[in-house]
């Protein structure tokens, strides 16, 4: 091994590396999902969503030179988004899941249409905090330069945490989300606390976006999600509705998306298509070792449609 | 009172056929439509038209053919190479009458191109690739495809001279004959400098995949690799990346050095134009159009980008002295003796094969050399 290459410990440092870049659109996408589903309703339109926010905050950013400009716009594109789809699914009739499915086709689509222009131009990046300065191995600087976004992210999945359990508007978020007709006797609007938590999940999947635009990859491409929206929803179920278990989950993603490349990197080619497959596996054993029939969808929303 | 919320299976059925007929609709609606023209030329592309990479290639291709008298251009872009692909053909074949039709990504071939050819005898097709063959495969299909296997032997001369820890990254799609001829060129251009260098590849999967390119790149930097190339549709996210961390790269398909202008060094290009040039003016003469075609630097297919401010006196040299000799033709990147990275001898002591030569065009190995492996 040469003082260049840093051989094996490039494995792990790949996975922790890819934990931290790849994990933040997802560690978004599943906490604003959460928030959707804690009170009662799917939105699978959040694919589109992130799509969307990807282009917006792009464009923004190119023509204005302000990546935080861009992440705003992104926001506020998401937080459009998950308004409509709140408001239209309080009418009778209406079927989340067929209208997020909708949305999902119409972001990407949308996206494609005005993201045309932009795909040429480079956009300003979003700033990076070099927590590896302490090392003087420029593999480990590379792999710890975390951007400020996947530290909000992983505030913010603390802060739902205890809101959920601790504060009013938690509790409200969960009444509307077990039982409409119990938090109609509260006093409780259930459209009006939905179309809020659909919002802000849409505004988070916008955030979301704009990490993929504005930092890693960091750049607009129409291939740039390649379904990360649609797995970070499936996220949810897999971490049982719990902020801090989609955290957990969105990071397990990142690192074991890392493996594949990073095992080829030290020369292990062998059967690399199976290590891609790496994600999908784990999630596999993780769902067969922590389901019981006993106990099955615990902790899930009584009015999600899935569900009921 | 929940079933006033639930759909009926009916109402679902209707309402979902009713999206998926939409859908499609405005899939395989075409960016233009031809009236009037004398031939009508459809151009499919399986991404965007302008990725800064093998898309991009084939639509400035496509737009040089647009000044040209009675010839009309359809084309679609983000074609899957799926079923869709035949939907798109055909609806170019009935809808904006195609005559002629370049299906340009290597998965439209096989069987989706072929089942048009069977369908419409009187449409010619030709596809970007080396998989059409006289004896298997139909009169009205063809295959054009340039030597740019050439163009990445000169990247290589060039990422030779300008590393440092003489090793170099190869960020590649699938391990198709194509994608192996650009990595093994690659590396034997930078052995030519030195012959200790080694090429450490890896595979993503798919043509176009962003985060994994990313990740691959950054794993190849972490091995100390300082100079990086790639073999994707959209080389955009690895030219970034790699500059972003500090390395050096070489483009391929388009010019992307106005993404990284310090730190790109030189670039494979296609030159398409001169291509579908050749193609429109048989048609137009009435000539039947070629089956097989070919060409390399010598026959302007290929082209190189303008050298980086970081490529050194003798690469730059070298550079030249290797390009004058490619372009004189019969140029031969594999030469014997030459072993596969498995050991096998893949050319004997004075067996050399030239860029012309048809074996290049089914090749299955990785020269001695680079790291990774075929499957």
């Amino acid at each position: 091994m040469d003082a260049t290459g840093i051989g094996l410990w490039g494995v792990p440092l790949a996975i922790l590396g890819g934990a931290i870049r790849v994990s933040t659109p997802f560690i978004f996408v599943s906490l604003g999902e959460a928030i959707t589903e804690r009170s009662g309703r799917i939105n699978l339109g959040l694919e589109g969503t992130l799509v969307f926010g990807a282009m917006a905050a792009y464009a923004v950013a190119v023509m204005t030179g302000s990546p935080w400009l861009g992440l705003i716009a992104a926001a506020f594109a998401g937080l459009c988004f998950g308004l409509f789809h709140g408001w239209i699914c309080k009418f009778r009739g209406v079927n989340d899941i067929a209208i997020g499915i909708a949305q999902m086709l119409f972001g990407s689509g949308l996206a494609f249409f005005f993201g045309k222009p932009f795909i040429q131009p480079s956009a300003p990046d979003l700033p990076a905090i070099p927590l590896g300065a302490w090392s003087n191995i420029p593999q480990v600087q590379a792999a710890l330069d975390v951007n400020v976004l996947f530290l909000i992210g992983a505030t913010l999945a603390v802060f739902l945490w205890w809101a959920f359990r601790n504060t009013r508007a938690g509790l409200i978020l969960r009444v509307v989300g077990d039982s409409s007709d119990a938090a109609r006797a509260m006093g409780l609007n259930p459209d009006t606390v939905r179309l809020i938590a659909t919002g802000i999940g849409g505004a988070l999947a916008g955030i979301g976006g704009a990490y993929l635009s504005l930092y890693y990859p960091g750049s607009w491409t129409e291939g740039i999600s390649s379904g990360q929206g649609l797995m970070a929803v499936a996220l949810v179920i897999f971490a049982r509705w719990n902020p801090l278990g989609c955290f957990a989950a969105a990071l397990l993603f990142g690192g074991a998306g890392a493996l594949g490349p990073a095992l080829q990197s030290v020369g292990v080619t062998q059967g690399y298509y199976l290590f891609y497959a790496a994600p999908y596996i784990l999630t596999l054993i993780i769902m067969i070792a922590t389901s019981s029939p006993s106990r099955s969808l615990a902790g899930a929303p009584g009015e999600l449609s899935i569900t009921k | 009172m929940t079933d006033r919320f639930m759909l009926s299976r009916r109402q679902l059925l209707k309402t979902s056929a009713a999206g998926a007929a939409l859908g499609l609709a405005s899939a395989s609606f075409p960016i233009s439509r031809a009236f009037a023209a004398a031939a009508t030329v459809g151009f499919i592309y399986v991404g965007p038209k302008d990725d800064y990479g093998y898309n991009q290639a084939h639509a400035e291709g496509a737009a040089a053919l647009k000044g040209i008298e009675g010839i009309s251009i359809v084309e679609e872009e983000n074609v899957p190479e799926t079923v869709d692909v035949q939907k798109t053909m055909e609806s170019m074949i009935n809808l904006d009458g195609a005559s002629l039709i370049f299906p340009t990504s290597f998965g439209y071939f096989d069987p989706h191109m072929l089942a048009m050819c069977a369908k419409f005898p009187d449409v010619q097709f030709r596809h970007c690739g080396g998989m059409w063959n006289k004896d298997k495969h139909p009169m009205n299909a063809g295959s054009y495809f340039g030597y740019i296997g050439m163009g990445q032997y000169l990247n290589g001369v060039v990422a030779g001279h300008t590393s440092k820890t003489k090793k170099l990254g190869f960020v590649a799609a699938k391990p198709i004959p194509q994608v192996l001829l650009n990595i093994n060129s690659f590396l034997l251009g930078a052995r030519s400098v030195d012959p200790t260098i080694t090429c450490q590849v890896i595979f993503t999967g798919e043509w176009s995949l962003a985060v994994k390119e990313a990740e691959a790149t950054n794993a190849l930097v972490d091995q100390g690799i300082d100079v990086v190339t790639c073999h994707v549709d959209s080389p955009k996210v690895v030219v970034e990346t790699a500059a972003g961390r500090g390395a050096f790269v070489c483009g391929y398909h388009a010019n992307q050095s106005p993404l990284a202008p310090e730190k790109y060094l030189t670039g494979a290009e296609w030159n398409w134009a001169k291509v579908y040039k050749m193609f429109v003016d048989d048609l137009v003469a009435g000539k039947p159009l070629p089956n097989f075609t070919r060409g390399g630097l010598a026959d302007g297919f290929v082209k190189m980008s303008p050298l980086g401010p970081a490529v050194s006196e003798a690469a730059r040299k070298q550079f030249d002295a290797t390009l004058a000799e490619m372009t004189k033709g019969g140029f031969s990147v594999i030469k014997g003796p030459l072993k596969s990275n498995m050991g096998a001898v893949v050319a004997t002591e004075g067996q050399a094969f030239a860029e012309t030569a048809i074996e290049l065009e089914s090749m299955d190995y990785l020269v001695e050399g680079v790291v990774g492996s075929t499957a």
